[in-house]
């Protein structure tokens, strides 16, 4: 419905450049002299034409279905419109579905019923209205450009103006996202908070945010203490940064120190088929292959391992953030002037002595940097943990006992039907935004130590 | 100096960078010289006997340090190896799938109830009653309820589906007895493939008994048992039967996100690696945007999920499960990625270029989109084309907007409910039952090819465009 009327109004701005266009070849045929090519007084009108209707397309898209919501929750029968905010919203998911025809109408339930023909009836109006105001606003900026062109007319200034503003906009919407990230977590955690104390949640030692039976009940009877996720977290990553980083950094310093070139250029881009590989598959590795290893290799040697035990997700991770290290390795140790190296070697040292003496203390901000990257990105990967760690919140540091990490819980307690107002689901925005600070810290001290470190040899 | 070593026997190494290094070593091995050095010493202090131990001690530690450097490597490539031996030894099966032949008899009572022969009347067809038929036919000494569910256990619950499809595209076939080839149950084409173990007791993989297995294999034996191209594994969505699963639906899916993604995020990405790269002044807001765009590449990706679930579905109320919404929340987390990649391609075209623009009188904006653009075009689309293949794997994301969702039907449009594939992955993964590891690996080998491809293309894209100025 929207896609058509976006096809008309592409049709619409393409028409208009052919427009414009002509008219400012016919001007100039005429023997005026243009200040701009033709085609610019074509982009131009276009632009008008195009612009402001495809951003209020964009905007009427995506405040539609607020507002066609809060005209049914008005329209409803006094004694729904009472209703506790999670019930309407119910209500209102069973009414949308029905007015899409994804779920059949439920005839037992009249004010249902009505509803959804008010839902229907509403955005019936709503399209006629769309398809009006937009094609008015379409043709109002084509009248108007049309109007404008002129020999004396700057449409090349005036194009490259919209442009800038165009790019502007494009760039600021990493910023957006940002914003969009901050707001989301900041907002929902805070409302968690509300219910949960700050010191509760980050110093509490138990977690379990099933227990929730009662409506009343909510956030009273649960307990949200971050700590076993945190540390079941801290555990999983510290295995694989164990495996990771010795892993990740011999290999990229015997690529870079001793391998010759046609080697290297065949070994370096297998190592970062481990970097594309996709992070489910790893999961389903090491729930299928890894973890059943583990057990066995611990049950052989007497111990008493867990079947999802922390250090069959930890390898795999670590497996996965091998090329990471050596990648980010490789780049700061290649950095390393070569006059160190001419240095240690004119002082006799052999390869092995200018590399462990030399380059890698000189590398070393680098390679830390490296490492604190590939850290944040093991604290935050998700699929491995929730495919291959458990899901009991166990407060224990022995990597053979089965933990589980603060983003298997943000998954699982976001996966299927929630209601948006327990504890137990805004808990996982605070999940979220404990995750989102730490990894941000995270990588604005890699990012300042990197920096420092290049200005040392720049 | 060349890699020659010095007389006193201390080994020197000229300059040497990678390609340096590796004529070096393809002139003489170091180990050799050093050996050498040592062999061949003349009369120095620098060769007292304690010197010539130093040195081999020095030389071992060395070899140490190599040996150390191949092992990891080793251990990086063992890992990938043993990763996708383990996903072909479990995945290559399930492009084929178990069928049992059978002798029909299309009996009109059953398969065609109103007796006219209309798609509405063979769609309420019993053709599973006919094919149970036709198997009691098969093996008419078996009697008993008990015994005759064993027996129907053998077929799958979708094998009636390809005979009605047969009858369905043929009605005259309704009255006259055919032979089909009707799909059979995961058990027995577990224990076909070998999945499955058999017992002492004769059962096998413990969802057998003994008289299940004695029938299959005089099945087998008969030649009326036999792998066969599994064709639904590319044409349906997903079952709740391993044998009836299908990849298509979150091929599908994937494809529509994908696209939603791509259509957002490449022109956003160019436009803003253009301005950050051609116009933007030095000044507070530009470094904030460029600083965020850094973070923002290392945000945990199930961030932008709860960045979905909070704007897109709760306070916009999009669609949960829609490709749409999966497109959006890939598009932000991928842009970074783009943007990185787009303004590296534009800082690779040469200053001259620009100046010889300028030189002709072009305005900045000209310079940009008729000279610069294009010829950092090919490098963005490689960028584009990577970060796709990084969105193609993505999961944790789509999990947080509903894309989990048990999904029979293909996708056909962007609000429709989807999954996609690594999502269908995940689901699948879940299942403890034998025979979805071997589709869930089968269907990773496909999520692997797909990215290979993409890669693939963007090496060539790169290759093929690449420009030395």
């Amino acid at each position: 419905m929207s896609l058509t009327l976006f096809f008309v109004l592409l049709g619409l701005t393409v028409a208009s450049f052919w427009v414009g266009r002509q008219h400012a070849v016919s001007l100039r045929n005429g023997g005026a002299r243009l200040h701009s090519l033709p085609s610019y007084h074509g982009t131009y009108v276009a632009l008008v034409c195009g612009l402001p209707a495809a951003l209020l397309l964009l905007a009427w898209i995506s405040a539609e279905g607020w507002m066609i919501r809060q005209f049914v929750i008005a329209g409803l029968p006094d004694e729904f419109k009472q209703l506790p905010d999670g019930e309407l919203a119910l209500l209102m998911t069973d009414v949308r579905n029905m007015a899409y025809g994804a779920v059949p109408l439920d005839t037992s339930r009249p004010h249902i019923v009505s509803a959804v023909e008010h839902y229907n009836r509403l955005r019936g109006l709503s399209k006629v209205l769309s398809w009006l105001v937009i094609l008015a606003v379409a043709i109002a900026g084509f009248v108007l450009a049309r109007r404008m062109i002129a020999p004396e007319f700057r449409a090349r200034n005036a194009v490259e103006r919209i442009l800038n503003v165009v790019l502007i906009i494009s760039s600021s919407l990493a910023v957006l996202t940002t914003i969009g990230i901050v707001l989301s977590l900041v907002f929902e955690a805070l409302r968690f908070f509300a219910r949960v104390p700050v010191t509760e949640f980050l110093f509490g030692l138990t977690w379990s945010p099933q227990t929730a039976i009662r409506a009343e009940q909510v956030g009273a009877s649960g307990a949200f203490g971050a700590v076993p996720l945190i540390v079941g977290t801290l555990v999983i990553s510290v295995i694989a940064m164990l495996v990771a980083v010795p892993v990740g950094l011999m290999a990229a310093v015997y690529m870079s120190e001793f391998m010759p070139g046609r080697i290297r250029a065949v070994v370096k881009p297998i190592l970062e088929i481990l970097a594309g590989i996709p992070t489910v598959v790893y999961g389903f590795f090491a729930a299928l292959t890894v973890a059943p290893l583990v057990q066995s290799i611990g049950m052989s040697l007497g111990l008493n391992v867990a079947s999802q035990s922390a250090l069959a997700a930890g390898v795999v991770m670590g497996i996965m953030i091998i090329p990471f290290v050596s990648s980010l390795s490789d780049d700061v140790i290649n950095a390393v002037p070569q006059s160190l190296r001419e240095g240690s070697y004119g002082l006799g040292a052999t390869q092995a002595e200018t590399i462990r003496l030399v380059l890698l203390p000189a590398a070393l901000p680098g390679i830390v940097a490296s490492v604190i990257l590939a850290f944040s990105r093991a604290l935050g990967e998700t699929m491995i943990v929730v495919m291959a760690a458990g899901l009991a919140a166990n407060l224990t540091i022995n990597p053979l006992e089965s933990v589980t990490t603060v983003t298997v819980h943000i998954a699982m307690l976001l996966v299927g039907d929630q209601e948006f107002d327990s504890a137990k689901t805004l808990s996982a925005f605070a999940l979220g935004l404990l995750l989102f600070v730490v990894t941000l810290g995270l990588n604005i001290i890699a990012q300042r130590v990197v920096k420092k470190y290049r200005e040392q040899y720049e | 100096m060349s890699n020659q070593p010095a007389k006193d026997g201390i080994p020197l190494r000229s300059p040497q960078d990678a390609a340096g290094a590796a004529a070096a070593a393809v002139a003489l091995p170091r180990e050799a010289v050093d050996e050498a050095v040592v062999a061949n010493r003349s009369a120095s202090r620098h060769t007292t006997a304690e010197a010539e131990k130093r040195l081999r001690r020095r030389y071992a530690a060395q070899r140490r340090f190599k040996a150390y450097g191949i092992t990891a490597i080793a251990i990086a490539v063992g890992a990938l190896l043993w990763l996708l031996i383990t996903l072909l030894a479990n995945g290559l099966s399930a492009f084929q799938q178990t069928y049992i032949r059978l002798e029909v008899t299309l009996d009109p009572a059953l398969v065609d109830p109103r007796g006219d022969r209309s798609e509405e009347s063979i769609r309420t067809g019993d053709f599973g009653g006919a094919i149970r038929q036709a198997l009691r036919e098969r093996f008419p000494d078996v009697v008993g309820r008990e015994r005759l569910r064993n027996l129907f256990g053998l077929l799958s619950s979708g094998a009636e589906f390809d005979v009605r499809d047969k009858v369905l595209a043929d009605p005259s076939l309704i009255g006259t007895k055919q032979t089909f080839w009707v799909l059979a149950s995961t058990d027995v084409d577990m224990l076909r493939k070998g999945f499955f173990e058999r017992q002492p007791d004769g059962g096998a993989g413990g969802r057998l008994n003994a008289e299940q297995v004695a029938w299959f294999d005089q099945l087998k034996a008969a030649g009326d048992l036999d792998l066969r191209f599994n064709k639904r594994f590319f044409t349906n969505a997903d079952s709740r039967e391993p044998e009836m699963v299908g990849i298509l639906g979150g091929v599908v899916g994937s494809f529509l996100t994908l696209s939603v993604c791509l259509v957002l995020c490449f022109p956003f990405g160019v436009a803003a690696a253009i301005y950050l790269e051609e116009f933007a002044p030095k000044n507070w807001f530009t470094d904030l945007i460029e600083v965020n765009i850094n973070n923002l590449a290392a945000v945990p990706s199930i961030i932008f999920g709860l960045l979905g679930l909070a704007v897109f579905l709760n306070f916009f109320g999009m669609p949960r499960s829609a490709p749409l919404v999966g497109g959006i929340v890939l598009a932000l987390m991928s842009l970074p990625t783009i943007i990185i990649a787009s303004r590296a391609a534009l800082r690779a075209v040469p200053p001259s270029i620009r100046e010889a623009a300028y030189g002709l009188g072009a305005s900045k904006m000209q310079v940009v989109l008729h000279h610069v653009l294009p010829l950092g075009l090919p490098g963005m689309m490689t960028g584009s084309i990577i970060a796709m293949a990084q969105a193609l794997g993505e999961t944790a994301p789509l999990l947080m907007i509903g894309m989990v969702a048990f999904i029979v039907g293909i996708p056909k449009g962007l609000t429709d409910s989807a999954t996609v594939l690594p999502v269908q992955i995940f689901m699948w993964a879940d299942n403890p039952e034998r025979g979805f590891v071997e589709k869930t690996s089968a269907a990773i080998l496909v999520l692997l090819a797909f990215l290979l491809t993409m890669n693939a293309i963007a090496i060539f894209l790169r290759k093929k465009f690449e420009r030395r100025w």
